[in-house]
């Protein structure tokens, strides 16, 4: 059933099992106690920072099947993306694994477009089982969008750490877990900003963009919501799209609005404005989320992941930068 | 003397690199390119040897010398052979740097991993 | 980074620039320039130091002693980067530790460091350069002009050097 650019899923699909895995830096973090696994090698024994990426996200998988007593071979469709180029990250795990892949890009929203087509399918009887996930490492990104882990450039305030981790859920037609209810698909929003070092502040029209439809198509009020929480905005972009939602008359309690980006890591930790990455959102999300739903501490939630498309070329080409936001909610079943 | 001076104004030429990458928003690749090159034109103007003078590791030390070094580089090599030594002369005075920084890269290569 | 030749932006952006740009950070300037000065000013006086050292103790003079200066500096902020501290430095020093040519020294090594996973002769050997080229390609490019018409100046306009 849709409403506007929202799916919702009369069948509520559930998220029976998940997994997250985190890096060295995650485990200082104040999330700590709800990652499944945290490495203490950055490089997780491998010989590149790609392999290490690459394992994240098997790890994240392998612990997902696990958890739901279930074997590799019962997961129907794997849905995944990441940060590197020719997503070979989601591809080389998919291989692994060896269900059938639909490798998807979204940046840093990757992980609630996953859970989105995986609800959609699993909601629409054309699968019982389905991984959505997604994975980022700190060093991997860098190579590729910015410069060498051991170069000494100067972050400005407004940059962010791109978070080493993976997070995958598994949702399923029925069983034990918060379900997934509806899902707003988000399009692109450019609004000629063009420094990579302030991904915050492009992204955050694009969470506007995305929430605005999701409250519009549903026609729910503000505090329907325990918990609305963007991805990766950062202190800077989560205070722009704040001030920007409520300049548009969508005033969303504060205490119940908030960014992972700035849950994931503590004060004292040198990230500028705060946490990004596929992986930021994930592993909050299937991490010390669905912690606290199955404690009971939060029912519905929406989760709102948010992307920033550049390129390291369409940079050098002063491009500006293009963003899309994907919310997911879900909700505790009673 | 010279020790103060190497300092202030070594530290001052980083302060308009710094400015550079605060005021007007430039990447260090932009900024230390646009150095080397005022570095060239300063030594155009024979208005660094001076400096190198006063300010010793000052001015030898920041990216700007390496522009005067390549001008130093191709005017000595031009007196000797004319107009051809413009060419053959410039990596002349600067391959002791270049040619470092190659070597001890290798070998960190060789050597280190990144930390992250 | 800002662009002079920025495509025209709509109405629309253009008040979200300035809505956003009330609401960012503002880099601390002064300060950065202080540390910048600092780090700066310091890396120089040790580099003063090592000349007077090789001046002292070997056979160099003012006009030799450059050289291998140059060189012990490079050796040390290659070892600072291989130790994984030139990065901390680069962060709290900006400009201060990427202008000396200690700065320059840390974009090989980085880089040859960083693309050691893609083998020595496409990795480290294609990729060492990937953030210094420009220097060196604006340096000699701007050196060969600037000697050129010097060159012709002087002989020319001059008559001989």
């Amino acid at each position: 059933m849709r409403r506007g650019r929202t799916w919702t899923f009369p069948n509520k699909p559930v998220i029976i099992s998940s997994a997250a895995v985190g890096g060295p830096f995650e485990a200082q973090g104040p999330l700590s106690a709800d990652f499944d696994i945290l490495h203490e090698d950055f490089w997780l024994g491998q010989d590149s920072f790609e392999q290490a990426e690459k394992k994240l996200l098997e790890q994240a998988c392998e612990r997902t099947i696990d958890k739901a007593g279930m074997k590799k071979e019962d997961i129907q469709f794997f849905l995944a993306g990441d940060l590197m180029n020719q997503i070979v990250t989601s591809s080389f795990s998919a291989r692994t694994l060896g269900s059938p892949y639909i490798g998807l890009f979204g940046a840093c929203s990757t992980s609630m477009e996953g859970l989105a087509l995986g609800a959609l399918i699993v909601d629409a009887g054309q699968a019982e089982f389905v991984i959505a996930g997604t994975a980022s490492h700190n060093a991997a990104a860098n190579r590729q969008y910015r410069y060498p882990s051991e170069y000494g450039a100067q972050n400005p305030p407004s940059a962010q750490w791109t978070v080493t981790g993976a997070g995958t859920g598994l949702i399923a037609k029925e069983g034990k877990g918060p379900s997934v209810t509806s899902a707003t698909i988000g399009r692109i929003v450019d609004m000629g900003i063009s420094d990579p070092f302030n991904m915050g502040v492009a992204m955050a029209p694009a969470a506007v963009d995305t929430i605005e439809a999701h409250f519009r198509d549903l026609d729910v009020d503000t505090d329907h919501y325990d918990l609305v929480l963007t991805g990766d905005l950062g202190r800077v972009g989560h205070r722009i799209c704040a001030d920007l939602l409520h300049k548009h008359g969508l005033n969303i309690p504060q205490d119940r609005f908030g960014d992972c980006g700035l849950m994931i890591y503590r004060e004292d930790q040198p990230v500028q404005a705060g946490a990004s990455g596929p992986a930021c959102s994930a592993t909050v999300f299937y991490g010390h989320i669905l912690k606290e739903m199955e404690k009971g501490n939060l029912n519905r939630v929406l989760m709102v992941a948010t992307g920033a498309l550049l390129s390291p070329i369409t940079f050098q080409q002063k491009e500006s930068i293009p963003c899309i936001a994907h919310a997911v909610s879900i909700e505790r079943m009673r | 003397m010279i020790f103060l001076w190497a300092f202030v104004v070594g530290g001052l030429i980083c302060v308009i690199g710094q400015l550079m990458f605060d005021v007007m928003k430039l990447t260090p690749a932009h900024t230390t390119s646009t150095l080397v090159v005022v570095g060239a034109i300063l030594d155009g103007f024979g208005l660094y040897e001076p400096l190198i003078d006063f300010a010793g590791a000052g001015a030898t030390v920041p990216i700007t010398s390496f522009g005067n070094a390549l001008v130093h580089g191709a005017m000595a090599e031009a007196e000797k052979n004319g107009l051809i030594g413009v060419v053959t002369g410039i990596f002349e005075v600067t391959s002791a740097g270049i040619s470092a920084a190659i070597v001890f890269a290798f070998i960190a290569s060789l050597l280190f991993r990144s930390k992250g | 980074m800002s662009d002079k030749k920025k495509k025209k932006l709509t109405p629309v952006q253009q008040q979200y620039h300035v809505f956003a740009k009330a609401r960012e950070p503002h880099r601390p300037v002064l300060l950065n320039c202080l540390k910048a000065f600092f780090v700066g000013g310091t890396i120089c006086l040790i580099g003063q130091g090592v000349s007077w050292f090789y001046m002292t103790y070997f056979d160099f003079t003012e006009k030799t002693v450059g050289d291998p200066t140059v060189a012990t500096m490079i050796f040390l902020a290659v070892l600072l980067t291989g130790l994984g501290v030139y990065d901390h430095l680069g962060q709290w020093g900006g400009a201060g530790s990427a202008v000396p040519v200690t700065g320059f020294a840390n974009t090989m090594a980085s880089a040859a460091i960083d693309y050691r996973s893609e083998g020595y002769v496409l990795g480290v050997g294609g990729n060492m350069f990937k953030l210094a080229g420009p220097v060196i390609v604006f340096g000699v490019v701007s050196a060969f002009v600037i000697a050129l018409i010097k060159t012709i100046w002087l002989t020319w306009f001059q008559g001989g050097m």
